[in-house]
């Protein structure tokens, strides 16, 4: 908009730059600088030591290893079985699709230590195979928590895409499988780098999932951080995998988002209403049918495994573990349902700060181009490439002054969102973006003022776009575990630290699920909330 | 109640923080509730130069930081607070190792006035990094010789706790008798029975390993890596943390097949009382041979602008008021040995009259090797 600007607008600029900046700048890079150049520099030089150490160690280069190999596998394994899913919810009509796309979701959310315990009911040794301590076991949990990434971000482009390319194909005499590898696929090519490169920089990242299913034999950079610094207090060497680690996920995020500009192509889209249709046919059922049922079958049985768990009692099934909620224990100082309240406190000022911060920062990728922009894309993103103890201990040695945050309750909400504005970012600026430049010119001409356009055209879909990043905030926020663990916090537990102390001792198994349970019905709850206020199917997530 | 302005406080906070970083004020009043709010919240121990330290009218409140598996009854820390007017404020850290570590990069400008939950294994760290300031409180008079591992008193015990193997009562009734000591555990008669915690991300699991150590040492015929390499040729199975090993692989508390699990004395205790229906007996039973035992100590942090509250809640937590609250809270052994016994600690479980145990400053010098040999031998 070249529009001779107010002032106020002028000032508003001014304001989406400065905040996200500000706020990114204080809680992400200046915490993250100063527990670098702690552990890095010596005597005002950086020291290389370190980085020499781990490359030289053999544990420290299996885990760089390791972590590529694994992120590789995940990413490939996820986008395989995600797809048939993700095509269905593109291309179908069916009862129900909005609950079951908010079901999906909630794995993506559920803190690890409640989900591996599942896995290990499931894939243990009294499971149904025993897959424990195999790189499999691992494998299958990350495509568990991250198909919800491939079947809304494909899944999501592809409902727009125009089935008359493929239909057209088909008049020409190509096979199904034909069109969909020549046609279908490499139309969707933006889309499944876009889903790969998430999926990918979580799996890099991933912490939890390999600490409690990976046995002996697997560590990624990211355990041998937290190794390293609670273990052996090695912070120079936990400092320099943090780098390697950080500089891995950035040049991840900087190819990405290269491609992406590379292969933007204005695509023919259709609105997804028109797009799908009713499953009518008996091979049309037989795709939904199966491709549901496996979805279904796949990502609902450690859920359903923890509820079942939750409601066991020694005389057959019942409450008692929800009613024991109520009822102080001294695992955790308070009765459990106050992490509850806690939670959902914390949940409130998280997306208050990640939706603030979020949306302000979602304007200037969306609206501005060129390097800066792109390089403010990857900073936006960073926060999940972080590792949580790095994160942690930065805020202990940076946050002191001036004002002494370090043991403030805010600092939960803060770290929460940190987490959470990645999704807020990725949701609003598709939206953003898509925002018809002829719309706003034909208001303009009709005489409209830059506010008013803004204020009829953008903001209504803006906001819608808040919404849903909301939606993801407080759902991240609900789930969060492990920076929060690495906080020093007063006596207000949340429920994923709750789980995990009740988890810690011996016969409280019974309150640990039923208050998983309690997350993840809050966590679907606030998912489904999301589908209420979804603009068509825009959005990364 | 208590919670009430401390929510109400964060609301406040988060307004006024998102105030602060977006550098705009849209009302004038703003500015003026954002410097009381994070005064009010935020001004620590440390920092309070502008407030009076103590005054009469005004209480002192001292940060008391622990672990997470710290738990106390409420009315016990009420009653310190109406007893000397010092208001403790918790803060709590993930585990022992992340607390001291958080507390060893804040030495300059600490985040607590007392720390509680540092163990022996990780006490040789905390002494060598100089975060205390010493105190010998008179209660230690009431506390075994054995306990007290630092002859200077920058730390005082608190509690104690062993780490033992377990086992399922349920499954040693037939021929097989329970096994006795640790060598047993190589006999192929206990195959496939016996899971461990990886001692490089458990507490239990690095004490157990440090127990082996303690009892087969590092050099003779038959080192602790022998007994390792037996144990894994016998089947051991091992787990990243307590949780897993408990809840997935321990016959008496989960579907699992194992029943031999490497766990905590008062893991008996715990299961009568956490139970369903009333038991007249554990379901679980203690191998005394071969436990370690972990001693958890609280310590005064150097830079303090409280030491004398400070030293009263020390005084205070070997008192026998607190030494009495902790097994049914954190299901650990008080230190104070006039302390009485809750009746299932008495009742259903036996404590090692010869636990293994191992000097601070060698566990100090030698996790990091002692951890990757025993990987090493474990991952064959």
């Amino acid at each position: 908009m070249r529009t001779p600007a107010r002032l106020r607008e002028r000032v508003g600029g001014v304001i989406l730059v400065v905040l996200p900046l500000v706020f990114l700048g204080y809680f992400f890079a200046y915490p993250l600088g100063a527990i670098l150049s702690k552990s890095l520099l010596q005597a005002g030089r950086v020291d290389l030591t370190p980085f020499a150490d781990v490359f030289r160690r053999g544990t420290l280069r299996n885990a760089i290893w390791f972590t590529v190999w694994q992120a590789t596998a995940s990413m490939l394994l996820t986008l395989v079985v995600a797809l048939p899913t993700a095509y269905v919810f593109a291309r179908y009509r069916f009862p129900g699709k909005n609950l079951l796309r908010a079901a999906i979701t909630v794995p993506f959310v559920l803190p690890t230590v409640v989900v591996g315990t599942a896995f290990l009911a499931l894939l243990g040794p009294t499971g149904l195979i025993d897959l424990s301590g195999t790189v499999w076991l691992i494998l299958i949990a990350h495509v568990f928590f991250n198909y919800a990434i491939v079947v809304r971000t494909v899944g999501g482009f592809w409902a727009n895409l125009d089935p008359r390319l493929e239909e057209a194909a088909r008049m020409l005499g190509a096979g199904r499988w034909r069109t969909f590898r020549t046609v279908t696929l490499p139309l969707l090519r933006p889309a499944l780098a876009a889903a790969g490169s998430i999926v990918f920089l979580f799996t890099f990242t991933s912490f939890g999932v390999i600490l409690i299913l990976g046995g002996l034999r697997f560590a990624t950079i990211e355990v041998e951080i937290w190794r390293q610094t609670i273990s052996y207090l090695q912070l120079p060497i936990a400092s320099a995998l943090a780098v390697i680690q950080l500089v891995g996920v950035t040049s991840i995020l900087f190819a990405y988002s290269r491609y992406q500009q590379r292969r933007m192509i204005e695509l023919p889209l259709r609105p997804a209403q028109e797009v799908s249709r009713t499953p009518r046919t008996l091979r049309d059922r037989a795709i939904v049918g199966i491709t549901l049922g496996f979805t279904g079958l796949f990502l609902g049985t450690p859920l359903a495994v923890l509820i079942e768990r939750s409601l066991r009692t020694d005389a057959g099934f019942g409450l008692a573990a929800y009613r024991s909620l109520a009822t102080p224990t001294s695992a955790l100082f308070v009765p459990p349902v106050e992490a509850i309240r806690n939670s959902i406190l914390f949940a409130f000022a998280a997306t208050v700060i990640a939706v603030t911060v979020g949306m302000a920062a979602a304007a200037i990728v969306a609206y501005r181009t060129g390097l800066l922009s792109r390089a403010f894309d990857v900073l936006l993103m960073l926060p999940l490439g972080t590792s949580a103890v790095t994160i942690g201990f930065g805020f202990l040695v940076a946050l002191g002054r001036p004002v002494d945050l370090r043991t403030s309750p805010v600092l939960i909400p803060i770290a929460h969102a940190l987490v959470a504005i990645p999704f807020v970012v990725r949701t609003a600026v598709p939206v953003m973006r898509s925002v018809k430049e002829k719309l706003r010119e034909a208001a303009a001409m009709l005489g409209a003022p830059p506010s008013r356009v803004w204020r009829r055209i953008d903001l209504p879909m803006v906001f819608r776009a808040g919404l849903v990043g909301a939606g993801f905030a407080f759902a991240i926020s609900l789930g969060e575990f492990g920076a929060t663990s690495f906080i020093a916090r007063p006596a207000t537990p949340t429920l994923p630290i709750a789980i995990f102390r009740l988890l810690g001792r011996p016969g409280t198994l019974d309150q640990a699920l039923a208050l998983a349970t309690v997350l993840m019905v809050l966590t679907a709850l606030s998912i489904l909330l999301i589908e209420r206020f979804r603009f068509g199917e825009l959005g990364d997530f | 109640m208590r919670r009430t302005p401390e929510v109400r406080r964060l609301g406040g906070l988060v307004i006024a923080l998102t105030l602060i970083v977006a550098a705009c004020s849209p009302t004038g009043s703003a500015p003026k509730e954002t410097s009381t709010t994070t005064s009010e919240t935020t001004a620590q121990p440390g920092e309070t130069t502008t407030q009076p330290t103590t005054t009469t009218t005004q209480p002192v409140e001292i940060v008391l930081l622990t672990h997470d598996a710290f738990a106390v009854s409420d009315n016990v820390l009420a009653d310190f607070t109406s007893q000397t007017g010092i208001n403790v404020k918790l803060l709590r850290s993930d585990d022992a190792g992340t607390m001291l570590n958080q507390t060893i990069l804040t030495k300059d400008n600490p985040i607590a006035d007392v720390m509680f939950g540092i163990d022996n294994t990780f006490l040789s760290r905390a002494l060598s990094e100089g975060i205390f300031d010493p105190y010998e409180s008179p209660g230690l008079a009431t506390v075994p010789k054995a306990l007290q591992l630092d002859p200077e008193h920058y730390v005082t015990p608190i509690d104690f706790g062993d780490v033992c193997i377990n086992y399922d009562k349920a499954a040693f009734t037939g021929d097989v008798p329970v096994p006795t000591s640790l060598l047993d555990l190589t006999d192929p008669a206990y195959r496939d029975m016996l899971v461990v915690e990886d001692p490089a991300t458990s507490s239990p699991g690095l004490a157990f390993l440090l127990a082996t150590i303690a009892e087969f040492g590092e050099e003779g015929d038959y080192t602790w890596k022998d007994f390792w390499a037996d144990l894994a040729a016998n089947g051991v199975k091992v787990d990243s943390g307590w949780t897993e090993a408990y809840y997935s692989d321990f016959s008496a508390a989960s579907d699992g097949i194992r029943p031999l699990v490497v766990s905590y004395a008062s893991s008996p205790p715990a299961e009568v009382i956490f139970s369903e229906t009333p038991l007249t007996s554990a379901p679980t039973g203690v191998i005394t041979d071969g436990c370690f035992r972990q001693i958890e100590f609280a310590g005064i942090l150097a830079g303090t602008e409280h030491p004398d509250a400070a030293r009263k809640l020390i005084d205070f937590m070997l008192s026998k008021e607190f030494q009495e609250d902790i097994p049914l809270n954190m299901f650990v052994f008080p230190a104070n040995s006039q302390a009485e016994l809750p009746p299932e600690f008495i009742e259903f479980t036996t404590l090692p009259e010869h636990p293994e145990s191992l000097d601070p400053a060698l566990i100090e010098q030698n996790r990091e090797r002692w951890i990757e040999e025993w990987t090493e031998i474990l991952r064959k």
